[in-house]
């Protein structure tokens, strides 16, 4: 098998694996850089879209993924993150301002919503979390000084240093930046300690503790985290939909994320990416083939919601790891053929695990 | 001297007294074992000392320091590191980053500079490599390092429980059960294991064991317990043949 030669601690900890993986990315970020360039604007829209739910599924991926907190409610932490950006951007704070306040007023939110459900785990949390979500569509909806209620309002555009950020190029690069800065800072979390005190609560509470980690103050860290992140892809959010209504941030788009970071492989970041680019594009090629299937299905009404539902579940059942496990595997694959071991894949069976001191 | 201390410490659950007024030393330098049968309130002991739970009645001292309302997750920086009997080690994680969690306790460097991993966060995480690097080798566990716990074997990960605990630097060694689930000759490197962590690092344990062969081998004093209370405690000889310890295991007449 094929394996990196180290000869420093410090490549452990660097920020890309090997050079070739510095390469591929510096390539991967130009090409994306010249996309507007290249593609028409409806792509550039879409992709733009991606990396909003990217970003806001990175944010979810560290508490779900790495802190094992599952978070139903993810939907309105975006909301929140789209209502500050907007609402401060109409009483005249700059968008530089009002982007970084999003991120903070959705992370004092997050640990609003994480003191309380500090002691719940599993049902019990995604039933919490749940509830959050809804309570904060409700607020979206009432209070109408501030929000505008159901009528919505809309999004001023953002200029930075005078420069107008408009249409769906200006909402692209600003995306991909902020995409950028959030998997650089999550990769720090990462191999940092606070990173694996998250991993640490994920796979064993009472040793976590054990080993001096406080599992009320890292989980309140992560949920911060998490949020802040997806405030930051709220502000973003808002400016790619340009106009701002409660109903954008109901319990479906909450469902989106969960399945983002299912689909895209649990426990990775480049799954949240994988999971973001199949939960934006999977609307648009059901409406590239809606018209061509038989039996009238494409008429059916909640065909989008369904198929997001049977894909989830399909995917919890079949393939745990995710898109970015069956990437891996087929990487695996390619690299040993025509050599590789059949079910060398294959799920171990775990040993048995105390449940005593849960 | 005196390194840590229980004043008839007692928990019950319901009912039921699991430990019931249990008072011991132990010495610093010294590997102290804890022998009984099934339920006879070893773990729960462990338990009380990690904090994880807390105890209805007496006082727990370590280094002098009353510990009994101490929270959990700061015993480790005071010097007391712990294993499991069903192993709980952090399976997702590679063997290294096990290791490093254990280095929690250490860790100096405020969010900020982690979030940008500053070359602050940077010299700290070199220098927690470094001592995770010496427990490796100490070990012999080099070629597992990247390993997915959930890829090791068995009698591999109770030793990296191991090591994990020794990455705390304790002073204080808690060990559950070191030899269950182990074969014949992992007990014996795990012997030899616990004899050089006295030895050359100078490390107090307590142990919770079975196997009377390995509680003998190590042990500098053994203490018998059953029904949540203290039958015997002196060295390995005096507790095996005590009556009251014999009747324990073997039963006898009323």
């Amino acid at each position: 098998m094929h394996q990196a030669l180290k000869t420093t601690y410090k490549q452990d900890m660097s920020l890309l694996a090997n050079r070739s993986g510095v390469f591929w990315y510096t390539l991967l970020i130009a090409a994306l850089l010249l996309v507007p360039g290249v593609l028409g604007e409806f792509y550039v829209n879409e992709l733009g879209g991606v990396y909003i739910f990217a970003i806001a599924g990175v944010g979810l991926m560290l508490l779900t993924g790495y802190t094992g907190l599952v978070n139903l409610g993810q939907g309105a932490f975006l909301g929140i993150g789209a209502y500050t950006n907007s609402v401060l951007m109409t009483k005249g704070v700059p968008f530089v301002i009002t982007l970084p306040l999003s991120g903070i007023f959705a992370a004092v939110a997050g640990v609003l919503l994480g003191i309380p459900t500090l002691r719940m785990t599993g049902f019990y949390l995604a039933i919490a979390t749940l509830a959050f979500g809804s309570i904060v569509g409700t607020i979206f909806q009432k209070w109408t000084a501030v929000t505008g209620g159901f009528d919505g309002f809309a999004v001023p555009t953002p200029t930075i240093m005078g420069y107008p950020i408009e249409g769906a190029t200006g909402v692209y690069y600003m995306s991909l930046f902020v995409l950028i800065f959030v998997l650089w800072m999550s990769i720090n979390i990462l191999r940092s300690p606070v990173g694996r005190a998250m991993v640490a609560i994920r796979d064993s509470e009472v040793s976590a503790q054990s080993m001096g980690i406080n599992l009320s103050l890292y989980k309140t860290i992560s949920f911060a985290i998490s949020s802040g992140i997806t405030g930051l892809a709220g502000a973003l959010f808002a400016h790619y939909v340009r106009f701002l209504a409660p109903d954008s941030f109901d319990i479906l788009l909450s469902i989106q994320f969960v399945t983002i970071i299912f689909v895209g492989g649990l426990g990775s970041l480049h799954g949240a990416i994988f999971g973001a680019l199949f939960v934006r594009l999977l609307p648009q090629l059901i409406a590239i083939v809606r018209d061509d299937l038989p039996f009238g299905i494409g008429r059916l009404p909640g065909l989008e919601p369904s198929l997001f539902g049977l894909v989830l579940v399909l995917v919890i059942l079949f393939e745990p790891t995710g898109m970015y496990g069956r990437w891996l595997k087929l990487k695996a694959y390619f690299k040993n053929f025509p050599l590789h071991r059949r079910g060398g894949a294959r799920r171990q069976k775990a040993y048995a695990k105390s449940e005593r001191l849960r | 001297m005196t390194l840590f201390a229980a004043r008839d410490i007692a928990i019950q659950f319901g009912g039921i007294k699991a430990v019931d007024a249990v008072t011991f030393d132990v010495n610093e330098g010294e590997v102290f074992s804890i022998i009984g049968p099934n339920g006879a309130g070893k773990t729960t002991i462990f338990n009380l000392i990690s904090r994880i739970y807390n105890p209805t009645a007496g006082e727990l001292t370590f280094k002098g320091q009353n510990i009994t309302r101490v929270p959990p997750h700061e015993i480790a920086s005071l010097g007391i590191a712990r294993t499991f009997q069903n192993i709980e080690l952090f399976a997702q994680a590679t063997l290294l980053q096990n290791l490093l969690i254990g280095r929690h306790c250490h860790v100096r460097n405020n969010l900020i500079s982690q979030f940008c991993f500053l070359p602050s966060t940077r010299r700290a995480e070199l220098e927690h490599r470094e001592k995770v690097e010496d427990i490796i080798a100490f070990l012999d566990l080099q070629r597992y390092r990247d390993t997915l716990i959930a890829n090791l074997p068995y009698g591999v990960r109770k030793v990296v429980e191991l090591g994990r605990a020794l990455c705390v630097e304790p002073k204080l060694l808690l060990l559950d059960e070191p030899s269950s689930g182990l074969n014949v000759e992992e007990t014996e490197g795990m012997a030899f294991w616990i004899e050089d962590i006295k030895k050359d690092l100078g490390i107090t344990v307590i142990m919770v064991e079975h196997d009377m062969k390995l509680v003998s081998a190590v042990s500098d004093r053994v203490m018998a317990l059953n029904y949540g209370r203290v039958l015997a405690l002196g060295t390995p000889q005096e507790v095996q043949t005590h009556p009251e310890v014999v009747r324990a295991y073997i039963g006898g007449e009323a």
